[in-house]
């Protein structure tokens, strides 16, 4: 790693983690604030290689607006397969409608940040669970229903690797 | 006007706990279980502190403001983990050889 974006990752390490302790200590007079600048420096000095891995400063960019337009569809995803499970496990006749299976697919999705972003979204949606998944985007789902196993890989697929510009 | 919404959100995501908590129940077996569980921390929990968050917030100071996101936070870091614990509770069952329940048997 070069010396210049090894400073430059410190200083954005530095950034993100103070903005988090003033979220959390609340308290803004010197005293706070000093312990505060000195823990999170010697903590993004010391984590400068964990928290930022990405090749550049533009793909980071490029992949934090690619992700602030997928949570909210993501988001929206849950809500609608939470009010599917909940009508399946309050239906009187449900053992007559969930159907358990195990789905597998192999992903097109590259990157292992975008693999596991699959498989955390795909496990956050209700009716739907990730029981192995491979570096080679082998996937294994379990689902409740046909229904919920229908969409898959599909449209959350597209949306991940788009994120990761592939 | 505020409380009340925040009441209502509460309310609907403890409907949502309810359902998931009956869901453990009824469901067949252990993977499909844990699909009921996985209701519970998305919507309930989601529901429920987005309520919380609105509550305090009404009474608008700095600290409430922090609070709030504090809750917001609560929020973010289930999201994040809870997939990771319901997969790791998946796995251990698959290593364990325990077979899904299916319609035919």
């Amino acid at each position: 790693m070069k010396k210049t974006r090894r400073k430059s990752i410190v200083f954005t390490n530095f950034l993100i983690l103070f903005f988090f302790w003033m979220i959390f200590s609340g308290k803004f007079d010197a005293f706070h604030l000093t312990l505060g600048v000195l823990s999170c420096s010697l903590v993004a000095w010391m984590a400068a290689d964990f928290l930022i891995t990405a090749p550049s400063f533009a793909t980071i960019a490029k992949q934090w607006i690619g992700f602030s337009k997928y949570i909210p569809w993501l988001l929206w995803q849950i809500v609608l397969a939470n009010i599917h499970v909940l009508r399946l496990v309050l239906s009187r006749d449900m053992n007559s409608r969930i159907n358990p299976q195990i789905i597998k697919f192999r992903s097109t999705i590259k990157s292992q940040m975008g693999l596991v972003t699959f498989a955390n979204s795909i496990t956050l949606t209700p009716g739907t669970i990730t029981v192995a998944a491979t570096t080679y985007g082998d996937m294994a789902i379990h689902a409740i229903d046909n229904e919920s196993a229908a969409p898959l890989p599909g449209d959350m697929e597209k949306r991940i690797a788009k994120i990761f510009g592939e | 006007m505020i409380i009340w919404i925040s009441a209502l959100l509460i309310i609907i995501g403890f409907v949502f706990f309810l359902g998931g908590s009956l869901g453990m129940i009824r469901l067949p077996d252990f993977y499909s279980r844990l699909h009921a569980a996985g209701m519970l921390d998305t919507m309930g929990v989601f529901l429920s502190m987005a309520g919380l968050a609105l509550y305090v917030v009404h009474d608008f100071t700095l600290g409430n403001f922090l609070s709030a996101l504090k809750i917001i936070l609560i929020v973010v870091f289930v999201f994040i983990t809870s997939p990771t614990a319901t997969h790791a509770i998946v796995d251990a069952g698959v290593r364990a050889g325990l077979k899904p329940w299916t319609k035919k048997n």
